[in-house]
């Protein structure tokens, strides 16, 4: 149905932690996952479903560490991807960071846990506010805690313990937006590429700001790629300063201010405020890029 | 502290240090000392010799280093079976612990360890623990079947835990019946025909009630099983629906994904025209836009499905483009997926924001990704008739771009643009002509090719264009040489008067120096073709072409229905059945949706009928054209062994095939070695002259050129045929064939003789017959032992036999035959007087024979005029019966005589006649009856051959 065995790899693909839910995939298998990764990888074909015979991978990727499920049987991908995320928040919040030093320094809750959150490859409580209520770093505060288990871990709401009151009844929703865009370059580059001789090469680089000229954006790097067996150079600005740096085999021209400006979001719907629903637009990434 | 601690201790003596300490009376240094084999055996180290002292320690009642000791045992017990049973009196106690936690724990690991003599043991705490108070140890009870079931089948079957499993699908605790339904789906995978989940609407209402209250997981348990559901009828399809469709708005993308699969599959049961199947496509539009915003792995699983819920339903999504457009920061495969399905929602509505999203993927940095991008600019044109010119144009403003990928991408699509819209955007070929050079890989070249020979009569220097592309002929790929052979027997066809080397030069290029049997065998094809019948070829090479269809690779539709029950699976990502990537899933039942189950059959039944119209056709023995070539090509002189059966007469075989390749090959190849240079040399004659003749206007005909006439036209022979040439010097580069056929002593003989007329000594004579009628084939090497020297003649007899391999010529007694020598092979075919195959015993009993003529229907009887014979009726049957032609018996009518003659073939035909003879009338009637009447036309010439010598 899903998994047949988990586990927590490093970037070189070594084997940090693991289990075996169903004893039907043979554990050596993972030793194909990395080697077939970086061939797709190379290929351009990289995917979340890599297979080797009748053996498949499913794969995802958190800091410095993969979490790999193998299964041989026509599983419920989606249910193992939302799994495997799922075991990146528990073990989150289990550990505040996931990642190769976590999983060494606590092994013994790691393999708690792999225990508890699935069983012969069904899912079972993987909600940590519930798991932290029986499952618990404090190896003394245990002995208290589990001796029996939280009515939430077979309830119907699971992600609520019991008896929480409030005063007031409230209920607050944050509504956040974040936007990706790629946008149109807002410094233009020209380049002019001459040669003179075996040895020369003149390059004439031109930046035009596409915005109006109140507008500036400050600390503008132009990077301009030169072979690596150039030296000698020589520089001409109009504004800013250029210089060469052999180690990237790149002339740097930076220009302190330059009349640009930064995307500027506007909500134009002017939408109506309600009381506790807040919207929270977040700049997500910009990338510019420029044909150079 | 942390447990990275543990790690560390990698000293010699290890293991007997851990050991100590494991048997310490401490218990703080004990549980130390289990960590540290733990950690020992995360890094993979084998602590496996410990086994006796962890276990040990299983007693305990601090419930850590009870699950580490369990931990320990479920990756042990599996190498030491023997030592496990020590672990089984604890696992039983623990399994009555007073706490529910340690109870779950033992039921659970006893099931992962894979051990038959625990599994025994295991019996009676399961049986408590399924029935425990608590819902948690319940639930891990249920998983526990499943795995005691993995291991031994019909342990679980025997002690009723089955049962057991399906009562608890009623349970209180939804949680229970969730992991209930997943051990019982599980079990019911691995043995299909068990008919486990024994769904009926009772225990669909437990479920659907159960769904609403289990986690995350539990819904989706539920949710795949009532996939696998078929409802009675539309109204209980209908409820399921409503009662699942509150799913769809479930964060986890994995319960959506399981609540649209089971809708999609009952859907197939709502009638169309039912309001709430509009209101229920409505509803699922959100939810599968929404997966879209959930983590890459999972928004790839739901795109491959959205893939194929599109296909099914296109109506689903059809407003919802803009959420398919790519974000730069998308991983490639999900870009790719996104683009794949932008194509399939195109639409004359949406088609300009596509384009003008398209085109800015072409600038993107992804070489992958842009080529796709161009690609689906093509296939946007193609599908949508109204917006091809706009993206002819968007594609040609990428073309100017001048990115050499771009370029070559778009150029693929504009050919298929034309295969499209034929004779529409030629404007555009001068800018692609521009191009030319920057092309690199094979299938633009090809492309390009095609584009240059589909419109080469517009394209006023279309010959030097093609003309620059044979210079590397033998460098470029297989596809670009093919598409360019094509290219200039197009151009050739369109424009004979100018491009006559160049046909010839690709014609030569690919028959004679490609070792690739697809370009020799189209070369030949080409070849053949012009020589005969330039007419015709011009019908073939420019006939038009099949417009390509709009969508292009859609998934073929009881493939989708079966994947379409898989939504969401592995099955689902891969676009392939289950049973293509699952071990021992081959006799596992196609699912297929329940509506389209009737319709399905109604689908096969035309299917089922064309087929046994297949079976009823004869078997077909044609080889196909490739094998024929290979037959004659391959020359090794291993006596035919296959038997082959006589010929079917009334199989009807296709002759088409043959025709290209009967006459033809020997004359091409003829006529070809005319003009080659090596020829020139061992011949001591200037070059033959097709080259010269081919300046002549091609309407007079090319087949003059070829010479054509060679092998085919061979008169026919009598008993013993006086000798004819069947390979002229001219065509074997010296070497010169004559022939007959004599049947002596009931042997049939090919008696040859073969003269050089080379200059140079001939050695290493061989012989090879391709397939024929009556399967003739050697019956031994051919006896040339002395080399054959300039100007001198050999005579040599080949005896055959009839036992070779057997295909149906045209005409009938038509032989091809290969003869090597050290200087090349040469290909001729000739006929042999069918007279050769009547056997010694060919006279029937006279009863028979009447009841034979009698029998035979007289649509088989042909009667055939012998003229000018003068032979009176004794003669002429004592010279019949010289060639095994035997009278039966002879009747005199009204001074007509009339001969009763049988005859049988070496394949077992019999053939009979009756031969009016009347005195003084030199013409005679000869009426043949023959249960395979297409030898009678054979049998005529040969009484006519045989009475006239």
């Amino acid at each position: 149905m899903s998994a047949s065995a988990i586990f927590v790899l490093d970037l070189k693909g070594k084997v940090l932690i693991c289990r075996n839910y169903k004893g039907d995939v043979d554990m050596a298998e993972i030793d194909h996952f990395l080697p077939l990764l970086m061939q797709h990888e190379e290929e351009g074909l990289l995917c979340p479903v890599l297979s080797h015979g009748s053996v498949h991978f499913l794969w995802i990727k958190h800091s410095n560490l993969y979490l790999v499920a193998t299964t041989n049987k026509n599983s419920n991908a989606s249910l193992v991807y939302s799994f495997l995320y799922k075991l990146v928040e528990v073990f989150t919040e289990y550990f505040k960071e996931l990642e190769e030093e976590s999983i060494q320094d606590n092994f013994v809750v790691v393999y708690e846990l792999l225990d508890e959150l699935m069983d012969f490859g069904f899912p079972q409580t993987t909600d940590s506010k519930i798991l932290q209520e029986y499952i618990t770093q404090e190896g003394a505060k245990l002995e208290v805690a589990k001796s029996k288990v939280p009515t939430t871990v077979t309830n119907a709401v699971s992600w609520r313990s019991e008896g929480i009151k409030y005063k007031k009844n409230e209920v607050f929703i944050d509504v956040i937006e974040s936007i990706n865009v790629l946008v149109k370059p807002l410094i233009w580059i020209e380049s002019v590429i001459e040669k003179f001789s075996h040895s020369r090469v003149e390059i004439m680089v031109k930046a035009k700001g596409q915005f109006k000229k109140q507008s500036v954006a400050n600390n503008v790097e132009v990077r301009v790629p030169v072979p690596s067996d150039a030296d000698s150079p020589k520089f001409k600005t109009s504004t800013g300063s250029a210089k060469y740096v052999p180690e990237k085999n790149l002339v740097v021209w930076t220009i302190k201010s330059f009349p640009v400006r930064y995307m500027k979001i506007i909500e134009k719907s002017g939408y109506q405020a309600l009381p506790w629903v807040r919207y929270i637009t977040q700049s997500g990434d910009y990338q510019l890029r420029t044909n150079v | 502290m942390t447990d990275s601690k543990y790690f560390t201790t990698t000293k010699k003596g290890e293991i007997f240090e851990l050991k100590a300490e494991l048997n310490s009376d401490k218990k703080e240094k004990k549980k130390e000392a289990v960590k540290k084999v733990i950690a020992s055996m995360t890094v993979g180290k084998d602590v496996s010799a410990l086994f006796p002292d962890v276990v040990n320690c299983m007693q305990t009642d601090n419930l850590e280093l009870k699950k580490l000791v369990y931990l320990y045992l479920m990756n042990y017990a599996k190498s030491q079976p023997d030592m496990a049973i020590m672990a089984v009196n604890t696992f039983v106690k623990d399994c009555e612990d007073p706490n529910p936690l340690i109870r779950a724990l033992a039921v659970r690991t006893m099931g992962c360890i894979r051990v038959d003599k625990i599994t025994e043991y295991l019996c009676e705490p399961l049986r408590k623990c399924l029935k425990d108070e608590d819902p948690y140890v319940r639930k891990t009870a249920a998983v526990c079947v499943a795995k005691l079931h993995d291991i031994n089948a019909q342990l679980v079957e025997d002690q009723g835990f089955l049962d057991t499993l399906k009562d608890l699908i009623s349970d209180s605790n939804p949680m229970v019946v969730a992991n209930a339904v997943a051990a019982l789906s599980e079990i019911a995978e691995s043995h299909p025909n068990s008919n486990l989940l024994d769904l009926n609407p009772q225990t669909i209402n437990k479920l659907l009630t159960a769904l609403n209250e289990c986690t995350e997981w539990g819904q989706i348990f539920i949710l795949d099983c009532l996939a696998n559901y078929t409802p009675r009828d539309d109204r209980e399809s209908q409820s399921i629906c409503e009662r699942v469709t509150p799913r769809l708005s479930h964060a986890n993308s994995a319960v959506v994904l399981s609540a649209v699969k089971v809708l999609m599959k009952f859907m197939e049961m709502l009638p169309k025209d039912l309001d709430y199947y509009g209101t229920l496509l409505k509803k699922l539009a959100p939810p599968l836009v929404t997966l879209l915003s959930a983590e890459p792995e999972l928004q790839y699983v739901a795109l491959r499905n959205i893939n194929l819920i599109v296909q099914r339903r296109p109506e689903i999504l059809k407003h919802e483009m803009k959420v398919f457009f790519v974000k730069y920061n998308d991983p490639i495969y999900v870009k790719l997926e996104k683009l794949d399905i932008m194509i399939r929602l195109a639409s004359q509505a949406n088609i300009a924001q596509v384009l003008a999203e398209l085109k800015e993927y072409a600038t993107e940095v992804d070489v992958d990704f842009v080529r796709k991008a161009v690609r689906a600019i093509g296939r946007c044109a193609i599908k949508v008739e109204q917006s091809a010119e706009r993206c002819v144009s968007t594609l040609l403003d990428l073309i100017q771009t001048k990115v050499n990928y771009v370029v070559q991408e778009a150029i693929v699509v504009i050919k298929d643009i034309f295969r499209k819209y034929p004779n529409k955007y030629e404007s555009v070929i001068a800018t692609l002509c521009e191009n030319l050079d920057s092309l690199d890989e094979p299938e633009a070249r090809a492309a390009m090719i095609w584009i240059v020979g589909e419109y080469a009569e517009r394209i006023d220097n279309a010959d030097e264009l093609l003309e620059s592309f044979l210079e590397g002929f033998h460098d470029e790929s297989t596809q670009v040489q093919l598409q360019l052979l094509t290219a200039i027997v197009k151009l050739f066809l369109k424009k004979p008067t100018e491009t006559q080397e160049l046909v010839q030069q690709v014609l030569s290029l690919a028959t004679q120096d490609s070792d690739n049997p697809d370009l020799r065998d189209r070369g030949y094809i080409y070849w053949r073709l012009l020589s005969t019948d330039p007419v015709a070829a011009k019908e073939v090479v420019l006939a038009e072409k099949p417009l390509i269809s709009e969508e292009t690779d859609l998934i073929e539709p009881t493939l989708l229905e079966e994947l379409i029950c898989h939504i969401g699976t592995l099955a689902s990502v891969y676009h392939k059945p289950p049973s293509a990537f699952v071990e021992g899933s081959r006799g596992v039942q196609h699912k297929r949706l329940p509506g389209s189950a009737g319709s399905g059959d109604s689908v096969d039944s035309p299917d089922t009928a064309s087929a046994a119209g297949v079976s009823e056709a004869p078997p077909a023995v044609i080889p196909s054209q490739g094998d024929l070539l290979g037959d004659l090509l391959n020359l090794d002189l291993t006596p035919p062994t296959a038997t082959g059966p006589p010929p079917a007469p009334s199989s009807g075989l296709q002759m088409g095939a043959m025709d290209l390749l009967g006459g033809g090959l020997d004359s091409l190849l003829g006529g070809d070695l005319g003009g080659s240079p090596a020829l020139g040399a061992g011949f001591g004659a200037p070059p033959a002259a097709m080259p010269a003749s081919f300046n002549a206007p091609v309407s007079g005909g090319l087949d003059d050129l070829f010479d054509l006439g060679g092998g085919v036209g061979m008169p026919m022979g009598s008993y013993s045929p006086p000798k004819t040439v069947w390979l002229p010097a001219m065509k074997a580069k010296g070497l010169e064939i004559s022939g007959t056929f004599a049947r002596r002593a009931g042997v049939i003989q090919m008696e040859m003789t073969l003269t050089n007329k080379a200059m140079s000594v001939m050695t290493d004579f061989a012989i090879q017959f391709n397939r024929n009628s009556f399967g003739l084939a050697p019956a031994g090497p051919l006896q040339i032992l002395t080399p054959l020297s300039p100007n001198q003649s050999i005579e040599a007899a080949l005896p055959l036999s009839t036992v070779g391999p057997v295909m149906k010529m045209e005409p009938l007694t038509n032989l091809q035959v290969a003869v090597k020598n050290n200087i090349d092979v040469f290909y001729f075919s000739c006929q042999y007087p069918i007279s050769m195959l009547f056997v010694e015993d060919g006279k029937m009993e006279r009863q028979v024979f009447l009841a034979t003529w009698k029998d035979i229907p007289n649509d088989n009887e042909s009667q055939f005029q012998i003229k000018d014979c003068h032979l009176n009726s004794d003669a002429a049957s004592n010279k019949l019966q010289g060639s095994n032609v035997f009278t039966i018996a002879k009747r005199t009518v009204e001074g007509q005589d009339m001969l009763y003659q049988s005859m049988k073939l070496t394949n077992g035909i019999w053939v009979l006649a009756e031969l009016r003879v009347q005195t003084g009338n030199p013409n005679y009637t000869v009426s043949l009856k023959c249960r395979a009447p297409e030898v009678s036309q054979c049998v005529f010439q040969s009484y006519e051959a045989m009475l006239k010598n």
